[in-house]
């Protein structure tokens, strides 16, 4: 990687493809940069002298005789406290009018974090939001998409989530993001007067979408920049990483690689987890945590990209509209937070584990006499106690639009089944109906 | 092997990805080591294939900014793993070198810490005199490692017999200090120290023989032991897709199995369970010992994000490991964690390498690839005629939860016990997420173990096993009817039928991993609480509505886990024992009025 003194200019173009160009180079190292007739690309493939650039920009009017200039470096990105309220494009240059970043440069997509210098994620990450904090609680140093259907408003809540969450800074990576969200995310954080926390990659669904391949690994390398330099506590928004593995797979095929589930290309997981691993706990306190969405199609989960993508995160959030209620609920059932386990009933009240999981499992049973209902058959007793609750339950804490402390939520779930069911039924340890069961809190 | 023969040499022609090609100068062997020279740091390789004068090897680590024209070396051995007295407590990379010993807080390409501390002095006492027959894996002495006796072996890799010449006397020795010698048929002398080192893809032959095993290993968790029983020397695995509580159930093995030594290997997976094991380990007991778990255990950390070569090198580098503790007469548990991942690394490669596909662009020997790394697990009588045992548990994370697809197929051909993690099971939160009809251990069809399991357990014991799944069964049978016929369409028989298998589900099945008294039940207390269960399903009970059946359950279940979560015989047990005869009592006596 040593800079050369000067450039040599290539002008022998073999191949073209939609996404790729072969040219013949010398003392060229892999993932280099190369400029090709104005376009950023970079090295994917070295066969001797063949070099295959990937041009990100797609390669539409490049000619055979195109000037390709090779820069000596990998793909970098200036960091600087100046980042801060700024916005990007894939490549790490201002689309703000405002003035280049000058700063230290540093390679994207660098090397994972030794597992043995991780600490382990402790911090609990109020969100206000009860189907989030009550059910599938957020910690700092988590990665965990939504997955959600296009139709459902997963970006407003992530800027929901982004807002209250008490980040020292924000990074958003919009990856086939609309003008429209792209131009929603902003305003909310302008008039949340958030903007001189947030730092923001956009690729729109108006740029190419090969250049979104690089958005994940400019928004990360700020964020290490924040959490390793500032130790900051890093909130990283990635919107819509569906979007990036359909470019991926698009890169893949040019390449002729065999693909395999889905049209997806066989490395589909580590290329996720390159990603979602950069979110850390590290010893100095610093934090990178994850928050990202994956559209399905359909709600199907069984789709390589949410498949491998549940392999990778830890946990995953899903909405859904209530009919009962009539409004959007983190549903308690297909959401799953996997180290919740590290804060609830430490973090919180030791009433916690016992009272989240008793909610969900009354919630189940709600679901079965649905069905019981929809097949015709006659509801006992308890199929109506369990259908009352579940109304109530939903509206009054699964629903996204709720805001209340932690401490409330519990209480208020403890009215519910008091509400609804015997103590028995509940099914809780003892210990803790003695303590928390309403009418023994007021006895 | 021998020292001072120079080996071949090569130069950088192509790379696509982490897969390089080599124009070689003299000889080469397959899956031979080599070295890119990349500026000032050497970059670790593996040659996979050759074809003319070019080698195709896959390099353990990035290969950004490497160029055509950089000088290869090779090693002239093939992949290797360090042994010898150290190895327990520390974390690894999937190419054995020390994560606690490395700079920095980001990994840095090229950065080989050495596997065992060549500092440190081991109280080394001999077991073996000069003039006896030694052959590999004879013990020559031992020195406490954690309170385990680390036998110091002759190298695996010697074949034949020798003569011990001398042995040293008991003392303090580095690890790379001779503690023998040996004189093979020829006269010509070895000298072995405490450190060896063996290809990790060859598996140790250094025992007399492998007999079926017939002793349960016992972990604690009442859906395996009582129902599903592993083995000692047995093998298993649990597919399960995403969220239905595969790692949460290893670990919990990892943390309660009887066993000696534990190796993990977290392969391809997400760092911050690793970090749970660094954290979590050196605090918590191992329920045996009463000494902390990290002493018992070696972490073999290749999480998603590290080089995805040594994602596959670190199932292998675990599984010579765990040989290596076998061969001192230990009982050995393996875990390797997702044996898919590790499959997906080969996919990778041998897509680049455009060999033709199988089923999901998987290769084509993946089968033979599982089922020859499952077969090293085993007991084994070794030459001295102890025994020991390595028990390997894989998971296996199934494409969108289909346990049709390749990885889960091949593995089932090969594993005795099958663990299914069910989605349903796990949605309902009805962990661990077991399904008990789906799930099977092929032990409990081998006489052998059979007869322990009575002789050590109860005389009825597999008799008992029967029943509870044979109710289970019928619980499932009756819930089917019950959705299709409706409550009032079904006898009260059915329902209660459904009721008492529903409380051998609650109660037996699913266990607390978060709960301290639940997360951890010893078999004398799975034997007291099966006979429990069986003792209330029965229990004849009379009903005159079906709608009574359910809130009396209900309760029957409360008190029930009211004993799981109290310390066994404990005065609160006994308490909610005798709440639990109450209810039963209840019933009986309406059957009496």
């Amino acid at each position: 990687m040593t800079k050369k003194a000067f450039q040599r200019i290539y002008t022998q173009v073999d191949q073209i493809t939609k996404a790729t160009c072969t040219v013949r180079a010398e003392g060229v190292g892999y993932e280099e940069l190369a400029v090709v007739n104005g376009r950023l690309a970079q090295v994917v493939k070295i066969q001797e002298q063949e070099i295959t650039l990937q041009v990100f920009g797609g390669t539409e009017g490049v000619p055979t005789n195109a000037e390709v200039v090779f820069l000596g470096r990998p793909p970098a990105l200036k960091v600087g406290d100046t980042l801060a309220g700024r916005f990007f494009n894939a490549y790490g240059d201002p689309i703000d009018q405002g003035p280049p970043i000058d700063g230290e440069e540093r390679e994207i997509g660098g090397p994972a974090v030794n597992p043995v210098r991780r600490k382990q994620p402790s911090e609990l990450i109020a969100t206000g939001i009860a189907g989030i904090d009550l059910n599938n609680t957020l910690v700092t140093g988590q990665k965990i998409p939504f997955f959600a259907d296009p139709d459902q408003p997963y970006n407003q809540v992530m800027a929901t989530v982004a807002l209250r969450a008490k980040a020292d800074r924000i990074v958003l990576g919009g990856m086939g993001l609309t003008n429209d969200d792209y131009l929603y995310f902003r305003q909310v954080f302008e008039q949340a007067g958030a903007l001189h926390r947030i730092v923001s990659f956009i690729n729109t669904t108006e740029d190419p979408p090969v250049e979104r391949l690089l958005v994940p690994d400019m928004a990360l390398t700020a964020a290490e920049y924040f959490a390793v330099d500032k130790n900051e506590n890093v909130l990283v928004l990635l919107t819509d990483m569906t979007l990036y593995a359909d470019a991926l797979s698009i890169v893949s095929n040019r390449m002729d690689q065999i693909p395999s589930k889905d049209s997806m290309p066989g490395s589909l997981y580590s290329d996720l987890a390159r990603i979602y691993e950069k979110a850390v706990q590290f010893a100095e306190g610093g934090t990178i945590t994850i928050i990202a969405v994956t559209t399905l199609s359909g709600g199907d989960i069984t789709h390589a990209i949410p498949d491998n993508t549940g392999y990778i995160t830890e946990g995953q959030l899903f909405l859904r509209r209530d009919t009962d209620i009539g409004k959007v609920i983190v549903d308690p059932f297909r959401s799953l937070s996997r180290l919740k386990q590290l804060v609830i009933g430490k973090k919180t009240r030791e009433d916690h584990p016992q009272v989240m999981n008793a909610a969900v499992r009354l919630y189940a049973d709600a679901a079965n006499a649905r069905t019981k209902l929809e097949n015709g058959f006659e509801l006992t007793d308890y199929d109506e106690r369990a259908l009352a609750f579940a109304k109530a339950y939903a509206d009054q804490l699964l629903a996204i639009d709720v805001n209340m402390d932690t401490q409330d939520m519990l209480d208020t779930t403890w009215k519910l089944f008091a509400n609804h069911f015997s103590l028995e039924e509940v099914g809780i340890k003892k210990e803790l109906t003695d303590r928390f069961w309403p009418e023994n809190v007021q006895a | 092997m021998t020292k001072g023969k120079t080996y071949s040499t090569g130069r950088v022609r192509g790379i696509v990805s982490n897969l390089v090609t080599v124009a070689i100068e003299g000889p080469v062997g397959q899956n031979e080591i080599c070295f890119i020279q990349h500026g000032d740091t050497p970059l670790m390789a593996e040659v996979i294939r050759v074809e003319g004068r070019r080698a195709f090897v896959q390099v353990f680590e990035s290969t950004r900014g490497l160029q055509p024209g950089m000088e290869v070396t090779f090693a002239g051995h093939l992949l290797e793993a360090t042994l010898g007295p150290g190895i327990l407590s520390r974390n690894y990379d999937g190419l054995m070198h020390d994560l606690n010993t490395m700079t920095g807080v980001f990994l840095k390409p090229g950065e080989y810490t050495s596997a065992l501390d060549l500092e440190r002095q081991w109280a080394f006492e001999p077991l073996a005199e000069a003039g006896q027959t030694v052959q590999a894996g004879s013990w020559l002495g031992e020195v406490d490692e954690n309170g385990i006796a680390h036998k110091i072996m002759v190298p695996f890799q010697l074949e034949g017999t020798y003569e011990l010449k001398s042995v040293a006397a008991s003392g303090e020795y580095r690890v790379e200090d001779t503690i023998a010698t040996l004189t093979d048929e020829q006269g010509s002398e070895v000298s072995v120290s405490m450190r060896q080192k063996f290809p990790v893809k060859k598996a140790v032959r250094a025992y007399r023989d492998k007999p079926r095993p017939y002793r349960l290993l016992e972990t604690g968790v009442r859906t395996i032991d009582t129902l599903n029983p592993i083995v000692e020397g047995g093998t298993g695995f649990i597919p399960g897709p995403f969220g239905s509580g595969k790692t949460v159930l290893q670990q919990a093995i990892s943390r309660q199995a009887e066993a000696d030594v534990v190796i993990i290997a977290a392969c391809g997976e997400r760092a911050n369970e690793v970090v749970d094991l660094f954290a979590e380990f050196p605090e918590l007991d191992d329920p045996w010992t009463g000494r902390k778990l990290m002493e018992r255990t070696t972490i073999i950390a290749n999480t998603s994000n590290m080089p995805v070569a040594a994602r596959e090198a670190s199932v292998y580098t675990a599984m010579t490991i765990a040989e290596y503790y076998r061969s001192m007469g230990l009982k050995v548990l393996l875990l390797a964690d997702s044996t898919s991942r590790w499959a997906q690394a080969l996919r990778e490669m041998s897509n680049r390498l455009e060999e033709l596909p199988g089923p999901d662009a998987f290769p084509m020997d993946l089968s033979a690839i599982i089922s020859n790394f499952y077969s090293r697990a085993g007991t084994v009588n070794l030459h001295n005629g102890q025994t020991g045992s390595i028990t390997f548990i894989g998971t296996v994370s199934p494409a969108g939860g289909n346990l049709k697809e390749p990885v889960t197929e091949s593995t089932k051909k090969v594993a005795r016990c099958f663990y299914a993690l069910s989605q349903q099971r796990a949605d309902s939160k009805r962990y661990p997420a077991i399904d008990p009809i789906e799930s099977y251990s092929k032990y409990l069809e081998y006489p052998e173990l059979q007869r322990t399991l009575n002789q050590e357990i109860d005389p009825d014991w597999t008799d008992k096993v029967n029943q509870l799944r044979n109710r289970l069964i019928q619980g499932k049978e009756a819930a089917e009817q019950i959705n299709i016929l409706g409550d009032d369409g079904v006898s009260i028989d059915t329902h209660l039928t459904f009721w008492r298998s529903e409380v051998i589900d609650e109660i037996i099945l699913q266990q607390n991993a978060f709960d301290d008294v639940d997360a951890r039940t010893p078999m004398a207390r799975q034997k007291y609480m099966a006979d429990k269960i069986l003792e209330v399903v029965k229990t004849p009970l009379d009903f005159e509505r079906y709608e009574e059946v359910n809130p009396y359950f209900k309760r029957v279940i409360n008190a029930l886990k009211q004993m799981n979560y109290s310390e066994f015989e404990s005065e609160k047990f006994n308490r909610h024992l005798g709440e639990l005869k109450d209810i039963l009592g209840e019933r009986e006596r309406e059957l009496e009025a």
